[in-house]
């Protein structure tokens, strides 16, 4: 042997094997701690979200005492009941007696301890009961911000008092707000709901559906099944792929200039936002497509021809439904990326103060990230719970999509 | 084949009317707006384009119910007219429609005979459907470079583009009128760029590449198969939460924790951080890079591996000297799209970096995005020919174009290296 | 090149510096994959002098049985060792056997050659480095020119020892994989199917420098094909289901089989 054979088992060799080894043990924690830290970081934003959050699910209400004949509202029950109810209800001033009641109730404070919107309850409660106005009634009425603000110790003194004094004499009552799944945004964080919200956020999830899935599925049929390889082939996928990767606020500007400077089209409406997010979504739904495409074995194409099926019966009567789930999912993932959009849908204006829910997709709407958005720029404290409820909303209904997503995915897989 | 006959006469009838009316739809506003501009009442209307355009639109919303009522009493003797032209146009069009569904059924129709090859004939409209289907894709990226050079040129008519690719100052204020004094408009973009890199490109990767490397090698080498099924999709959750509310979040309590602790430091700190919006852009981040280094990691062949473990290697030694310097170019190219996805990313910075364009190196400082302008530029008074709402788009192309070259590069790199071990 | 007849002949002369003793005693080894057992029961001696060849058709286990004697089965997860081997009397499978170093003293070579996507130099520097095995760069010099003389490849690539390893051929892969092996001075190099993935021409390259590198190092080589077999080793070891059926000197395995089985294998009766 011309080399010294190797002292394996000498002092130096063992303590480099040391030193190895705790290196080895020194990475393999630092690659568990990266994992632990972010998904930790994942842990924090949704335990912060459902902390801040579930408060929006929740209202304080005080009890307010309303005696009706001694109040100044002229109300006929008999009138209530016959056609021109309605009119009836909208033109007496409820909000006033309301504000009366509190104030003989409460003293000079009374009217700010309750919620500008809290005289709707009392309206649809009389609405239900029309002999309602002719008696004395207790209505627990969901309390201000100013005072719920109070309540946990920010605000003027004598709010601060008035809590105190209201809690201590079991004025005060807590309990869900469904209201917030079905109202829509209001100046008086109390009173606000994401309806509105949502609604505009499903007609425009409509409109991107109805336009993205055909135009994205028939593009993949074409690009899988007919498309020779040729320049425009390639230039079409490179397209496709690009555009995937586009960052959405450009898809904003694209809608701005195009459909709103261009066409005229309505602004903030839904129609433009679906556009918007289709043109953004249609990639993705592309490439999904494609690749469900890909995995159907050509022996299947060839059994169709082989029984004399045409080009067309081939690929839309034994193809496609064979890649359906995949193209399904793709699609679903697809949306529920459109879903949390919220940069292209403020290019194109859908940013405006929204207090009823659009009756359709030319109507101006909002969607519910933009509404997030709005919200979390109030200087209102209260914004603050019902922004994290809504977020919770959000995340919620994403949640469903995906898992609805996998699911498909896991049930309608199959193995070639 | 009977079925393809009828679907042949159909496709004749319904195609060519549904051009129709598709064309019809999108040309019907401006002759709307044309015939109510003849009409007598519209001689009243001020000169001022913006404030014509203004009660144009009230009075069209009148005439179509949206409004209940209106501001401008103009717009209520206007708005007659534009029902009038509304409805007239609207009757023209379907019955041109109408006209074109019989001609072309009827042409169909005719058209029918025993040797019809009614299924070749359907089977080549279907393919050219198809085509036309993905010639979509092409209309879209050409639509988005066209509209956003042709704005761009517009505002290089207003500002030279050399002040606006090299120019250091950034407060885009425009005169409203001629006459309004402090109407300085600066639209140097450095310190947006240098905002836009300093937050996606440093800040952010800072956080994104070691979490998302090492989570990539714990999960491929270190890992158990079951651990690695959950943890991984678990991580992607990170990609599918929506960019407002990590927004939210970093304004909420990212940004205050920021602040405080760089007021702790002695360093001059502001509530709206780039640190902040850094750190939350990194954290969502995360899977981009894992996802692609995970793949490049697990595309190394076995063999690799086991040759690096029968000379004597630890598994951390394997990794370090031989697996990642293998799958270097898919990593690499995973970090680039990283990047372009971070550099284009607008809620997080709008909501916790702010607008106040300011070329500073400090991180706890305040500073603004190509995006964060972008959104602030076309919020409020939109005039459409200012240079103000111009220079959103000639950003708007400035990002675009980066995000397509770093795009192509990182496929270029990632194509190499798959090429590599096919 | 040898042919079977001239190796089997001069193995009783080769001269040897140090005529070790047994270098692997295996007794009782069983592998199990999850509930399959691969390996089933086996024993045997490998001595340094000679080239031991592992024979049977494929599927058999001795691939997996190769493993097992520088602990590689350990890398795959659900693997389980039963039985003892030693290396020089020691227990390789205790816990006081440390398994880098094992592997340092116990080689390996592939089926199909593996470098690394790193320079000629680099790869055949890869094993001295982490072990720490040179002074200097021109100690390390001298380990890289001499394992790749070793290895018959030095005079190819002495100019262009910075060119990717991945560029040369297969057989010169397979070379520089073993002078990789050689680096870090083994007493053992075992090899997996060395030259199956390599031309002829290769191979029989392969087959020479194992005559040269025998003695040195004890070589254990897995082979399907007999032929080689008989060419290269003094002693060989049929294995068939995961059972070593016969073990003896090469040449009485290839003409006087004492099992059945064996004559069934040897005359082709199954592959």
């Amino acid at each position: 042997m011309n080399r010294a054979a190797t002292e394996w088992s000498g002092k130096a060799m063992q303590e480099r094997l040391r030193r190895r080894y705790a290196s080895e043990r020194r990475f393999r924690r630092i690659g568990f701690a990266a994992i632990a830290l972010s998904l930790g970081f994942l842990l924090f934003l949704l335990i912060t979200m459902a902390v801040n959050g579930l408060g929006g699910f929740m209202e304080t209400r005080v009890r307010i005492d309303v005696d009706f004949p001694r109040s100044d509202l002229f109300l006929d029950p008999a009138a209530l009941q016959g056609p021109g109810a309605a009119t009836a209800l909208a033109g007496a001033d409820i909000e006033g007696a309301v504000a009366a009641a509190a104030q003989s109730q409460y003293g000079p404070l009374g009217p700010a301890l309750i919620s500008d919107a809290a005289w709707l309850r009392v309206r649809e409660a009389i609405a239900k009961e029309p002999s309602l106005p002719g008696r004395k009634a207790t209505f627990w009425l969901p309390i201000s911000s100013a005072l719920d603000a109070a309540a946990d110790g920010e605000g003027p003194p004598e709010l601060k008092q008035a809590a105190q004094r209201l809690a201590s004499a079991g004025a005060l009552q807590r309990g869900f707000n469904l209201r917030f799944l079905a109202s829509s945004d209001a100046t008086d964080p109390a009173a606000v709901g994401i309806w509105g919200a949502f609604k505009g956020s499903l007609l425009t999830m409509l409109v991107t559906i109805v336009i993205a899935f055909p135009i994205g599925v028939l593009s993949a049929v074409y690009l899988e099944e007919y498309a020779p390889r040729n320049r425009w082939t390639t230039i079409i996928e490179v397209s496709i792929n690009n555009l995937a990767a586009v960052p959405s606020i450009i898809f904003g500007l694209l809608g701005l200039a195009v459909f709103l400077n261009f066409m005229h089209m309505p602004r903030s409406a839904p129609i433009v936002g679906g556009l918007t997010l289709a043109l953004m979504t249609m990639p993705v739904i592309v490439i999904a497509a494609r690749n469900a495409l890909t995995a159907v074995p050509p022996s299947v194409r060839e059994a169709a021809l082989g029984i004399g099926a045409s080009q067309v019966q081939m690929v839309f009567h034994h193809v496609l439904p064979l890649a359906l789930p995949g193209i399904l999912t793709g699609t679903i993932i697809g949306m529920a990326r459109a879903l949390g959009e919220t940069a292209p849908l403020l290019m194109i204006g859908m940013r405006a103060f929204i207090a009823t829910p659009p009756g359709g997709i030319n109507e101006p709407a909002t969607v519910l990230p933009v509404q997030i958005f709005l919200w979390s720029d109030e200087v209102n404290r209260g914004f603050v719970e019902k922004t994290s409820a809504a977020i919770l909303v959000l995340l919620a209904f994403l949640m469903a999509m995906n898992g609805l997503a996998i699911y498909l995915r896991n049930k309608f897989e199959q193995r070639w | 084949m009977p079925s393809f006959h009828g679907w042949y006469v159909a496709l004749w009838a319904v195609l060519p009317a549904l051009a129709v009316f598709v064309i019809w739809q999108m040309v019907s506003p401006m002759l709307v707006t044309e015939a109510v501009l003849q009409s007598p009442a519209a001689a009243a209307l001020p000169a001022d384009p913006m404030a014509r355009n203004a009660v144009l639109e009230e009075a069209r919303a009148l005439a179509t119910g949206e409004l209940a009522g209106a501001f401008n009493p103009l717009s209520n003797s206007i708005a007659p007219a534009f029902a009038a032209a509304i409805g007239r146009y609207a009757m023209l069009g379907s019955l041109l429609a109408l006209i074109v569904a019989f001609a072309g059924g009827a042409f169909g129709l005719l058209r029918i005979r025993p040797d019809l090859r009614a299924r070749t004939k359907v089977e080549r409209l279907v393919m050219a459907v198809l085509l036309i289907a993905s010639l979509i894709a092409i209309l879209t990226t050409a639509g988005i470079v066209l509209s956003l050079l042709f704005e761009t040129l517009r505002f290089f008519s207003y500002v030279s583009p050399s002040e606006f690719l090299f120019g250091l100052q950034w407060s885009p204020q425009t005169a409203i009128r001629a006459d309004q004094a402090g109407s300085s408009g600066a639209f140097g973009a450095i310190p947006l760029f240098w905002g836009t890199i300093f937050i996606g490109a440093i800040i952010a990767m800072l956080v994104a590449v070691p979490l998302g490397l090492m989570s990539a090698i714990y999960l491929t080498q270190y890992a158990h198969r079951r651990a690695r099924q959950w943890l991984k999709p678990m991580l992607e959750i990170l990609a599918g939460i929506p960019t407002v509310v990590y927004g939210y979040f970093a304004a909420l309590t990212v940004a205050p924790a920021v602040r405080d602790f760089g007021v702790s430091l002695g360093i001059p700190s502001s509530s709206e951080s780039a640190l902040a919006a850094g750190l939350v852009m990194g954290v969502m981040i995360i899977p981009f890079v894992s996802s692609m280094a995970d793949d490049s990691l697990a595309a190394v062949p076995q063999s690799m591996r086991d040759g690096s473990l029968a000379v004597g290697a630890t598994p951390s030694e394997t990794i370090r000297r031989v697996l990642v310097p293998a799958a270097l170019p898919g990593i690499v190219g995973g970090v680039l799209l990283a990047v372009s996805r971070a550099i284009g990313e607008t809620m997080i910075v709008v909501m916790a970096a702010g607008l106040a364009a300011n070329l500073t190196a400090n991180p706890f400082a305040s500073v603004t995005t190509v995006t964060a302008q972008i959104v602030g530029l076309l919020t409020g008074d939109q005039e459409f020919d200012s240079p103000k709402t111009l220079a959103a788009f000639a950003l708007g192309l400035t990002l675009f174009a980066i995000t397509f070259l770093l795009n192509v590069i990182a496929l270029q790199v990632v194509r190499r290296y798959r090429e590599a071990y096919e | 090149m040898m042919t079977a007849k001239e190796n089997m002949s001069i193995d009783r002369a080769a001269p040897c510096d140090d005529l070790d003793d047994v270098k692997f005693r295996v007794r009782g080894v069983s592998v199990y994959y999850g509930d399959k057992k691969a390996v089933d029961d086996v024993s045997l001696d490998i001595r340094t002098e000679f080239v031991t060849a592992f024979i049977g058709p494929s599927g058999c286990g001795k691939s997996t049985f190769l493993r097992t004697l520088n602990r590689m089965n350990d890398t795959i997860p659900g693997a389980r060792v039963e039985g003892r081997i030693e290396l020089d009397g020691e227990d390789i499978y205790s816990s006081s056997m440390d398994v880098v170093q094992l592997r340092a003293r116990v080689g390996m070579v592939f089926q199909k050659p593996n470098p690394f996507p790193k320079s000629i130099y680099e790869n055949v520097a890869y094993g001295p480095r982490i072990h720490g095995l040179a002074r200097d760069k021109t100690a390390l010099d001298e380990i890289v020119e001499r394992s790749l003389q070793r290895a018959g490849l030095w005079q190819e690539v002495k100019d262009r020892l910075n060119e990717s390893g991945t560029a040369l051929s297969g057989g010169q892969q397979q070379r520089l994989c073993i002078a990789r092996a050689i680096a870090v001075d083994p007493e053992v190099i075992l090899m997996d199917e060395p030259a199956s993935a390599l031309d002829p021409i290769a191979t029989a390259r392969i087959e020479e420098l194992i005559h040269e590198l025998r003695g040195r190092y004890a070589i254990v080589i897995v082979t399907h094909n007999m032929q080689q077999a008989a060419r290269v080793s003094q002693r060989t070891a049929f294995f068939h289901l995961g059972e070593l059926v016969e073990y003896g000197e090469t040449s009485d395995i290839f003409t006087r089989p004492k099992v059945p089985r064996t004559q069934d294998y040897i005359t082709g009766r199954y592959g």
